[in-house]
């Protein structure tokens, strides 16, 4: 592996050297392809323009990411990586672990990004101590969404507890509406079982089953009890949920048909754009029995080895854009996401906006912080993928809920 | 073999015909249904979409999905639109094709009428190379054109098409040129023509069709390819496939579906144009060559 | 042949002796590199514990027995089964059906030729959204028939776990079955019509013209049909990807999926390239034979 490594950096350094000597340019592998995301990654383009860096656009949509980092694995294979890749969670690792990325260390000190970035954050941003990736945002992932004229059309007020959602979404469901938007993707029933994982066991549990792998937390009886949880779920969902895309369940709140949806905080951008406001016309609260903590999943640019100095220079300069307090508002904004400092003034965003905020470092603080398995930052992809096939031949199905929790162990073994 | 005739000499009853145009026209209904689906979609404002049934059509018609797919469309950070992809998808598809199609015919001519020992071996080694699934070349070919210098480039995506083209191409003119009567080439050997002289003056003019078709086939496989374009040209390079999968696959934004159908027909612009216009010469064509023994 | 070519060695014979050698040699190196040598790349990796990024520590057989062990895998390997017998199947009776009755001076040949040829055209990138809306019972074929008033009318296969996979034949039956008609319409128009009239004469009905005379004469066709249909089937990968995303649950996943979110989703790449493997043998049970007698037969 070494000798195949330094194989690919010399032909890297070939190639940089050959390339580009005089301009300063980033070049940038992303999957913020279309509409706002991609019009709020240009106001960063536009930051590092006026700093003289042009910006190579690189993007690959696809697959939540997956397209890009087969693209990536072919770039550095040809030995001329990117200066700067979009990245979740344990792909950072990996890649660092190949002694791909480059260190930031001297300008995260000078910036003091330590005291201003959560450390479940910077779990992922960092290896081995050394800065490697830029963090961009903080997704929540345990968010209900909810359309308040129906709630007020059925008498609901909040649920505080898992019973008392339950028996708003029983109401809903006499009412002949659907209960529970829901698209039938694996990424999406898991974005669920992440709520239900720590809404039944707590975050003790949640750390020795999703992160920790320990296959007794794994194959117990709190497991089987998220898994009929996940069939209660499952019971509020019309039966067209097959295949679905996440946006289109998202419609079905905004119009009216259904009643809640559990989804990360990007489904904020949907309402917005469908001319509703946050506190109004729709509302937000956190999957009942996981208050107080939050599961997260954070885009960050991993910054990969250039050796040419002049590029290193664009890619500092691109690192510490990313992390200034200005792009970190105008980015999030768009995205629906909170911004990955903690320090920074949440006048500007909406109600649902400024409440993530608030529970982010609430909940970072009293070290209920945690990756989110469904987006890859509990484990690796091999084990978050195994998980998805049991969870999402579940939610099919296919298993009953012991079934699934003994499968959970096997599939979970097979991965690593 | 007897000269082909356009019809078959059998006759069938007049109740038969009936029965016959209706499953054809039945037929044709399916197959237009997705492509009349995508175009209905296409003109649409993107309220009625999400609103209400995606079959019927549009009460209120507009074009404008149309100019965003193809000049604002935000593609990346870029407000380009699919434009610049398109020029790239061209300035890939063209040298790819005919380079492949070359190559084929010079090893379809140099395996039927030049024959040697081995060569049924070194054609089933040709053959054999259209069956390899592509996703298992990429990391190696990844390493290769980084050797080369030729990653993200155009040229490098030139090469790969030729590489897995040749396959098929050979397949093709050799069988073509099976067909082809070797007396003809014998007598110009006899009058002194050198190899390349034969291939030109005697083969080259009679493959009009077999041409077509290696054309045809060579350029929808090339410029519907996802998977190389992706790994191999994305960023300035890439081809039209890979702009359009930006374009349709937003990860966590709005979806406007009517742009990404527009997007989608005019991406398919290109091959459907060259099915309609060489079409005809795609029949005449397998008929002189591929399918027969 | 080239003995034939004259007495003297002079140079310029010699050149024309070596030159179709020559003109065949590059596409023969290219082969046995971007081919050859990444199948035997493929083939130790498949013997590697390599996960992200290719390793060359020899772990022996244990892929191959994990991936056996893989519930997704068995599923994918049945589904091909499914798949591949089904689409090949009624690729080839349509096929032959829309070939056999265009053939009788139809109006418009041309035209319908065209639109029963054009989906081959398209990629599943453009398709795909439109096919996922007309299957989807919410949407499209189901909610229109009930909109006209067939309100007992259902569609549901793509949402259901057991019939999916047939949604993924139609698909593919829609995009290939008219390139299938193309190749046995070229069959049927180089048939030598002398030997049917004769037989017309001797009165053979044409359920017997076409059974005894026609289709033998089909043969190659059939082939060909055959090997290009099973290539397609063993690739199949945007074509799930566009229209099901491998779901519900697991039951439209196919080995080129598989083999995908392996090697490059799940970074399990030793055991992506053992199915691979698995793959390329079975393509190779298949193409093998077929061109030893295609060769062998033509010599």
């Amino acid at each position: 592996m070494t000798m195949m490594r330094k194989l690919h950096l010399s032909v890297g350094v070939l190639a940089l050297s050959s390339g580009m000597a005089t301009a300063q340019e980033v070049e940038v592998l992303h999957w913020w392809t279309s509409g706002g995301e991609a019009a709020a990654v240009g106001t960063l383009r536009d930051t590092l323009a006026e700093g003289g860096i042009t910006w190579q656009d690189m993007p690959v949509a696809g697959g939540g990411g997956s397209d890009a980092m087969t693209v990536l694995r072919a770039r550095v294979t040809a030995g001329n990586p990117p200066t700067a890749v979009q990245m979740l969670g344990f792909s950072i690792q990996d890649w660092a672990a190949e002694g791909a990325l480059a260190n930031l260390d001297d300008l995260a000190a000078e910036q003091g990004w330590g005291d201003v970035v959560p450390e479940a954050l910077q779990a992922f941003s960092t290896y081995d101590g050394s800065w490697v990736a830029a963090p961009v945002n903080v997704h929540s992932t345990n968010w209900v969404w909810a359309n308040t004229a129906v709630m007020a059309d059925l008498g609901l007020e909040q649920p505080e507890s898992w019973d008392d959602f339950v028996a708003a979404m029983q109401a809903a469901q006499d009412a002949g509406l659907t209960a529970l938007a829901h698209g039938g993707q694996a990424w999406q029933d898991a974005t669920m079982f992440d709520s239900m994982v720590m809404g039944v066991g707590g975050p003790e549990f949640y750390q020795a089953s999703m992160v920790d792998l320990d296959p007794d937390a794994l194959g117990s009886d709190t497991m089987v009890e998220v898994f009929q949880r996940m069939e209660t779920l499952r019971g509020f969902v019309d039966d067209n949920f097959s295949g679905r895309d996440w946006n289109l369940a998202t419609a079905m709140v905004i119009n009216g048909d259904a009643l809640f949806q559990i989804m990360g905080d990007w489904a904020k951008g949907e309402f917005v754009a469908a001319g509703m406001t946050a506190g109004e016309e729709f509302t937000c609260f956190r999957v009942p029995g996981t208050e107080g903590t939050v599961t997260f999943n954070s885009d960050q640019f991993a910054m990969f080895n250039v050796s040419d100095a002049s590029a290193q220079e664009a890619q500092m300069a691109m690192a510490s854009a990313v992390l200034s307090p200005e792009f970190q508002v105008t980015f999030n904004l768009v995205k629906g996401s909170v911004p990955a400092r903690t320090d920074i003034d949440s006048s500007d965003f909406d109600m649902c906006g400024q409440m993530g905020m608030a529970q982010l470092a609430e909940a970072a603080e009293a070290g209920g912080l945690f990756g989110s398995m469904a987006h890859g930052h509990a484990n690796t992809p091999s084990v978050q993928n195994a998980m998805y096939d049991v969870i999402t031949a579940h939610f099919n199905g296919e298993f009953d809920a012991e079934t699934a929790a003994a499968e959970m162990v096997t599939a979970v073994e097979l991965a690593q | 073999m007897a000269v082909p005739s356009p019809d078959s000499p059998v006759r069938t009853a007049r109740i038969t015909r009936v029965f016959i145009y209706l499953f054809l026209l039945l037929f044709a209904l399916f197959y237009l249904l997705p492509f009349g689906i995508m175009l209905i979609n296409s003109v649409k404002p993107l309220s009625e979409i999400t609103g209400g049934n995606m079959i019927a059509l549009p009460r209120e018609w507009t074009i404008q999905p149309w100019l965003s797919a193809w000049s604002t469309a935000q593609i990346g950070v870029q407000p380009t639109g699919l434009r610049p992809y398109f020029i790239n998808s061209m300035m890939m598809a063209f040298p790819a094709v005919i380079l492949s199609t070359m190559v084929g015919a010079l090893n379809g001519y140099v395996l039927t009428k030049w024959r040697f020992r081995g060569d049924t071996i070194i054609f089933g080694l040709l053959l054999f190379s259209c069956f390899i699934p592509f996703q298992i070349v990429l990391i190696p070919m990844a390493r290769i054109l980084g050797i080369l210098q030729m990653a993200g480039t155009t040229q490098g995506l030139i090469m790969v098409h030729f590489v897995y083209g040749i396959g098929f191409t050979t397949l093709y003119f050799r069988n073509y040129y099976a067909a082809f009567p070797t007396e003809l080439v014998r007598a110009a050997q006899i009058d002194g023509a050198g190899f390349f002289q034969i291939f030109w003056r005697i083969l080259l003019p009679s493959s009009g069709p077999i041409i077509a078709v290696s054309f045809i086939w060579q350029f929808t496989n090339i410029w519907n390819d996802f998977l190389f374009g992706a790994s191999f040209a994305s960023g300035g390079a890439a081809p039209m496939t890979v702009a359009l999968n930006n374009l349709v696959n937003s990860s966590t934004g709005v979806r406007e579906y009517n742009v990404h159908f527009a997007g989608a027909i005019m991406a398919a612009g290109p091959t459907l144009l060259v099915y309609i216009v060489a079409g005809r010469y795609f029949v005449r064509g397998l008929m002189s060559g591929s399918v027969k023994g | 042949m080239a003995d034939m070519t004259g007495s003297g060695a002079d140079f310029r014979t010699r050149l024309q002796t070596w030159l179709p050698k020559l003109v065949l040699a590059p596409s023969l190196a290219i082969m046995l590199i971007f081919v050859y040598g990444f199948i035997a790349f493929t083939i130790y990796l498949s013997f590697t514990d390599s996960r992200m990024l290719p390793s060359f520590n020899w772990v022996g057989w244990q892929n191959y027995e994990r991936l056996f062990r893989i519930r997704e895998w068995n599923i994918a390997m049945r589904n091909l089964a499914i798949f591949a017998t089904l689409y090949i199947g009624i690729s080839t009776v349509i096929g032959l059906a829309l070939a056999i009755f265009l053939d009788q001076k139809i109006r418009a040949e041309g035209a319908l030729r065209t639109i029963y040829l054009y989906p081959m055209a398209l990629s599943f990138i453009v398709t795909g959204t439109a096919w996922k809306w007309f299957l989807d019972p919410a949407i499209g074929l189901q909610n229109t028939m009930q909109m006209w008033g067939w309100e007992s009318f259902t569609f549901t296969w793509i949402k259901d776990r057991e019939m999916a996979i047939y949604t993924v034949v139609i698909a593919a039956v829609w995009q290939s079955s008219g390139f299938v008609m193309a190749m046995f319409l070229a069959g049927l128009r180089g048939i030598d019509n002398e030997i049917l009239r004769a037989a017309q004469i001797d009165g053979a009905s044409n359920w017997n013209l076409y059974r005894r005379i026609i289709l033998p004469q089909l043969r190659p066709a059939f082939l060909s049909a055959f090997v290009i249909l099973s290539h397609l089937a063993i690739k199949s990968y945007d074509l799930v990807i566009a229209l099901t995303g491998g779901g519900p649950g697991n039951a439209t996943a196919l080995p080129a999926t598989f083999m995908y979110s392996y090697t490059f989703t799940r970074n399990q790449m030793g055991i992506g390239a053992s199915s691979a493997v698995i793959m390329l043998l079975t393509i190779a049970a298949i193409m093998v034979p077929y061109l030893y007698a295609e060769l062998r037969e033509k010599k």
